[in-house]
């Protein structure tokens, strides 16, 4: 890790629109949130299900997306990541120092506006939220790992992103049975479902067992920073326009 | 002192080959890579800096491989051509910020020489985005010397400078050459090259069309046969005028006008008033016909 690299990314990261995007995508969850406790006069089922499918199906997704490409993809795009790479530091540490910025700000980012979305739109004695905060959690280390690996690999890791993000993630592994089982969703989902085995009305479930589901969570998030690090070991870089 | 050494190098992407087969020794002094525009200059630079691999042969600094080997920044600096910097930072804060990634011993004194160097410290404070062009190109300037290397490559660093600005890096360029540091810096436009480099390197289309002394390579390119498309009032009578004058090789009589060809061009452009006084014929248009860079590295290639 390299603090000077930290400090230059956090500034480019929560410096620029991209910080404006995500807090209008945690007001949008919080809004909905709002409207699902007034339409169904705060069902804890209701709750659920909009949370897991907009908040974690969507919402979290995009929102790592914002962060996982932010913190390296437009550094890339238009040169000025030389700065960083012509100095004597080897490439391995800038990309680890970028990535664990991407993490933190994404989980404390996504945690922070699921729990209050569960809480406003309906909850008992925050169990919901415990559940869902750990599974967004979860989702998102993975998610950021695998966004910020599209944005060192992809030269349109936002498109490919979003293709990724919302149809794989967000409509094929909510409906379709053999996708559900290759999901980041449903594999955060495990431990949450745990969580809530005594309210199985909630309808807070998974495709997999807790065990098979974050080891394959780990080998996700493991591989895509492993490819992410490989990839800006020799990464070419245009020095030019 | 420090030698860059390029031994057979070709670089290509996919079908398209950018660099061909070149081979050059840059040491202390400083060094001008000159070519026309997609020449491959770039490429060169960015193999230099470590930011390519070639695809065959080697580059070192001292016998030592550039690619992969980040130690070797203590001691190159390099001026990249893109614009784009950390614009929300001031020019300090940037400068300071590259100090510190460099792990200087003390960032502070560095950034403040850095920046005394290349003339920016009453802007220190402002933004980088708010830069003119020529400031982020000395702020750029200034991230590469921040280290003190002895290595400094520079990317078409003259573009979109002032002429006083111009006159400034021009100065300190020689000033770091004659230090005994390694000085590359790539243009496409002769004048640029003659007023500081001692020697060059001409690369068109990827390969090397000459290399050493600058007064020798531009005798060359003055020296070559020089056309000119010229139109008057009596295409036909001033034909042959020229050629009894014996200033012009050929002349050939075209409906827009007389295409001259003449190998010595101080002596031509000085007879042909004189022979259009002489015999009464008003000039209307002189041009020169190919005087583009393009033209005159395809001719030292042809050699």
């Amino acid at each position: 890790m390299n603090l000077v690299v930290m400090r230059l990314t956090i500034r480019a990261l929560l410096g620029r629109r991209r910080s404006l995007m995500l807090f209008g995508i945690a007001a949008l969850l919080l809004v909905v949130a709002g409207l699902v406790r007034w339409g169904t006069e705060a069902s804890i089922t209701a709750s659920a299900a909009t949370m897991q499918n907009f908040g974690l199906g969507t919402l979290v997704p995009v929102m790592c997306l914002l962060i996982g490409t932010g913190v390296i993809a437009s550094e890339i795009e238009d040169g000025s990541i030389v700065y960083l790479l012509a100095k004597p530091i080897p490439r391995r540490t800038i990309a680890f120092s970028k990535l664990a910025v991407a993490l933190g700000t994404s989980v404390v980012f996504t945690v922070a506006t699921m729990v209050a979305g569960v809480a406003i739109a309906g909850d008992q004695d925050w169990q919901l939220a415990l559940a869902l905060g750990t599974a967004t959690a979860l989702a998102s280390i993975a998610y950021t790992a695998v966004f910020f690996a599209i944005a060192i690999v992809s030269r349109n890791p936002i498109i490919v992103g979003l293709i990724y993000a919302l149809l794989w993630e967000g409509v094929l592994a909510g409906y379709i049975p053999g996708v559900k089982a290759v999901s980041i969703r449903q594999w955060a989902l495990a431990p949450a479902e745990r969580l809530l085995s005594s309210h199985p009305t909630w309808n807070v479930t998974s495709d997999l067992g807790m065990t098979p589901a974050l080891i394959l969570l780990g080998i996700t998030t493991v591989g895509a920073v492993f490819v992410a690090v490989q990839r800006l070991k020799t990464l070419p870089i245009k020095v030019s326009e | 002192m420090s030698t860059l050494e390029l031994a057979g190098v070709s670089r290509w992407f996919g079908n398209v080959v950018a660099v061909n087969d070149v081979t050059m020794s840059i040491g202390p002094g400083v060094t001008g890579l000159l070519g026309p525009n997609g020449a491959g200059k770039t490429t060169l630079l960015s193999m230099m800096s470590g930011f390519l691999p070639p695809s065959a042969g080697t580059v070192t600094l001292d016998g030592v491989p550039i690619w992969r080997n980040p130690e070797l920044y203590r001691r190159i600096g390099l001026v990249p051509e893109a614009e784009a910097m950390f614009d929300a930072m001031t020019g300090w804060d940037f400068v300071h910020a590259n100090a510190e990634l460099h792990l200087l011993p003390d960032p502070r004194a560095a950034t403040l020489a850095a920046l005394e160097a290349v003339d920016m410290m009453d802007s220190r404070d402002r933004e980088i985005g708010k830069f003119s062009k020529g400031m982020k190109q000395r702020i750029k300037m200034a991230t590469a010397l921040v280290h003190d290397p002895e290595v400094l490559l520079l990317d078409e660093p003259f573009n979109g400078m002032d002429p006083r600005q111009r006159m400034h890096l021009l100065a300190l360029l020689q000033r770091l050459g004659a230090d005994g540091r390694t000085v590359l810096f790539s243009s496409h436009i002769l004048e640029e090259v003659e007023d500081i480099a001692g020697t060059i390197e001409v690369v068109v289309a990827g390969r090397q069309a000459a290399s050493g002394d600058f007064r020798k390579i531009r005798r060359l390119m003055t020296e070559r046969p020089h056309q000119y498309t010229v139109s008057s009032a009596n295409d036909r009578a001033l034909a042959s005028a020229i050629i009894a004058d014996g200033s012009a090789d050929a002349v050939r009589l075209t409906p827009a006008g007389l295409e001259v060809q003449a190998s010595d061009f101080g002596r031509f452009v000085e007879a042909l008033p004189r022979i259009a006084q002489a015999t009464s014929i008003s000039l209307f248009e002189v041009t020169p016909a190919d005087e583009s860079l393009e033209s005159v590295f395809a001719y030292l290639v042809s050699r």
